[in-house]
């Protein structure tokens, strides 16, 4: 699935936009907590979805290879966290969905977990 | 093709959230502009990343110290920090002493040490309550070869 | 739907309040962040976290919730567990990731 598909699922407002939106999204990773994704996304291309909306979201996505990271209830990202975000070239974008309708709809749509197998 | 021995260091301030995870993100892009293998790298930059917070939520001030030779890269962090009673215990997923507005930042979900082990090849923790904690990190670049 | 259909289409393994299944979940709040769950999470709705800490119970029970599933293989420490009991909160655990229990959830209650 392209990243564009994935933000129109969402209906995502797109805050940093280092993006191609034609890039290849493998697999999602939904967590706030963030040892839990360096321990688990082991697999590429993957986007994460969370409600953490700070700098350490931006950290873990780029120490972690994570693709771009989409934060739900409309939690907006600070002045600092999109300037990070930027200068990482890590595309930012914002859902007013929840995690769950988010996870919901696009497990639905048939992405795979970053921690498992292709489904 | 061979290079020279890389080496240098980086000072974190217990607290400092703001530059979290700066002193790993540089030793990423150094990694990377050398051209080690991606996957090498990331676990390096994981491993990294999970002490330099450790230092960062736990202790006062801390040193990263890296080392990168032909054959593997080390990381030394050593702290002046509260150090660690049970080892065993920290080692153990899920365990964590952090406070819970550390938890509401995304950190201390107790998976810290687990990572830093599971990422590296060798890992070595060594700790004195009251003085502080040594953490040591080796990675292999190459396979079949010994530091 | 209750906690046992979920329990049972997810295969999940019940740590606490067995005797609480029957009780009817009105929909799904996923979150690792405990201030989160306080703001936004609803009466009735089954929680889906990775936290593990007693805590968890703490705001599980001041919120009303139908109960927690927590994923990734993580377990529950022992004092969550006995906190969980004793508040009749029941606590469900998944090899899973969040993501695919959410997932299958969502397809479950909108059905």
């Amino acid at each position: 699935m392209t990243l564009g598909r994935v933000i129109e699922i969402l209906e995502a407002e797109v805050v940093v936009d280092a993006i191609d939106r034609e890039m290849e999204i493998r697999s999602i990773c939904s967590s706030d907590l963030m040892s839990d994704l360096l321990h688990f996304s082991s697999r590429p291309k993957s986007i994460l979805i969370t409600g953490l909306n700070n700098t350490q979201a931006i950290r873990t996505a780029e120490i972690a290879d994570i693709k771009g990271i989409v934060f739900v209830l409309d939690k907006r990202p600070d002045k600092e966290t999109v300037r990070m975000a930027r200068e990482k070239g890590i595309p930012l974008m914002v859902t007013r969905l929840s995690r769950f309708t988010a996870c919901g709809r696009l497990y639905a749509a048939g992405l795979g977990s970053c921690t498992g197998e292709d489904r | 093709m061979t290079r020279r021995n890389i080496e240098g260091s980086f000072h974190l301030s217990g607290g400092d959230f703001t530059n979290a995870g700066a002193a790993s993100s540089e030793l990423k892009s150094i990694l990377t502009n050398l051209g080690i293998n991606p996957e090498i790298v990331r676990r390096a930059a994981i491993a990294t990343f999970e002490a330099e917070m450790n230092v960062i939520i736990h202790a006062v001030a801390g040193v990263m110290y890296y080392l990168i030779t032909q054959d593997t890269i080390k990381v030394v962090l050593n702290d002046m920090g509260p150090g660690i009673p049970d080892i065993d215990r920290a080692m153990t997923e899920g365990y964590s002493t952090a406070p819970d507005w550390i938890r509401e930042m995304g950190w201390g979900a107790g998976m810290g040490l687990p990572n830093m082990k599971k990422n590296s090849d060798r890992f070595k923790l060594d700790s004195v309550v009251g003085e502080g904690t040594t953490v040591e990190i080796i990675i292999r670049i190459k396979e079949g070869k010994t530091e | 739907m209750n906690v046992q259909e979920i329990v049972d289409a997810l295969s999940l393994e019940v740590k606490t309040a067995k005797g609480d299944l029957s009780r009817t979940v009105t929909g799904c709040y996923i979150s690792d962040l405990l201030s989160d769950v306080m703001a936004n999470a609803k009466e009735g709705e089954i929680w889906i976290t990775l936290q593990t800490h007693p805590n968890v119970v703490a705001v599980a029970s001041l919120k009303n919730l139908g109960g927690i599933i927590v994923t990734n293989r993580r377990s529950p420490e022992a004092e969550t567990l006995q906190k969980a009991e004793n508040e009749g909160v029941v606590i469900a655990v998944s090899p899973l990731s969040t993501f695919e229990v959410g997932g299958m959830l969502y397809k479950m209650l909108r059905c």
